[in-house]
């Protein structure tokens, strides 16, 4: 079985150059940074919020902050690691403002009320997104990711939606290498449960959406 | 290996981080156990399809008015000088 092959970088060579430019004032090269970053941003930011006024705001905020404190930023990490930081802690604050009756944290070891031990062990269509439609598909997976812990979801989302190393996810969450590690896991592992639901082989056709909220 | 054993070497050998030594231990048990083989067949397929499935995308003239938004902003931040920041 073949390893998943990680997104490509684009070359970064001139970032430095533009973060320079910027630092000395030159809005123009920062605007060349939010050209390149404010998809993967807003993308981010909604995964964790989960609300998209809160992801316009996150987006907004994100790199406003980033401007202003670049001065700060050293050079020994790639500026997008920085800037996905400085993200996630701004997503994490609305969040947490939204929810004030959940603790969210990314420290915290969360318990899950089911626990990462595979149970669906059926094998998946050969193709298994085929079996819906677009919208359908887009439905599915977005209240299965959703249904996952903060925390989960986050690395989940950093290492393998918008490629980011171990090593980079854990600077940007200020986590430890083998604390990435064991929430990707789990968090691979619960999707998977979760999405084995709708994709599994079957003879009487496909699982139809339940219409109520399953969110968390 | 067991069944547990393997799983808790899944994250890395499907990101292809593992020495020689245990991947071939691993493909192994692979090679006789189907429910293990099932779990990271459909764990990885569950990778691929978040990673292709272009959820909240940015759309082009939302992206446009938040880049107009940030950029006023950092010039009037310059405008006004560090203090403000």
């Amino acid at each position: 079985m073949s390893t998943i092959q990680p997104k490509v970088d684009e070359p970064v060579s001139d970032e430095l150059a533009l973060v320079q430019a910027a630092k000395g004032g030159d809005v123009g090269a920062f605007e060349e940074l939010v050209r390149r970053y404010d998809r993967n941003v807003f993308r981010i930011a909604q995964h964790i919020t989960q609300n998209r006024e809160d992801a316009e705001d996150v987006v907004q905020d994100a790199f406003l902050k980033a401007y202003s404190n670049l001065h700060q930023f050293q050079g020994q990490s790639k500026f997008y690691t920085w800037l996905v930081r400085i993200a996630v802690n701004e997503a994490l604050m609305r969040l947490r403002r939204r929810r004030p009756e959940r603790m969210v944290s990314l420290d915290e070891e969360v318990k899950t009320e089911e626990d990462s031990l595979p149970r669906e062990v059926a094998d998946w269509s050969p193709n298994p997104e085929q079996q819906y439609n677009q919208a359908e598909l887009r439905e599915i997976l977005t209240r299965t990711i959703q249904g996952l812990p903060a925390s989960f979801r986050t690395v989940f989302v950093l290492r393998d939606v918008e490629g980011l190393s171990t090593e980079e996810t854990a600077e940007a969450l200020d986590l430890s290498i083998p604390a990435v590690k064991s929430r990707l896991l789990r968090a691979r592992l619960q999707l998977r449960e979760r999405l084995s639901r709708f994709f599994q082989r079957r003879e009487n056709g496909k699982e139809k959406l339940e219409s109520g909220d399953t969110n968390q | 290996m067991k069944c547990a054993d393997f799983l808790s070497e899944l994250t890395n050998y499907l990101d292809g981080v593992i020495d020689a030594r245990t991947k071939a231990e691993l493909e192994d048990h692979l090679a006789w156990c189907h429910n293990c083989y099932v779990v990271c067949d459909t764990t990885k397929k569950t990778i691929e399809i978040y990673r292709d499935s272009q959820l909240y995308e940015l759309p082009e003239d939302l992206r446009t008015r938040l880049r107009t938004a940030i950029v006023s902003k950092c010039h009037a931040r310059k405008k006004a000088g560090p203090e403000s920041v």
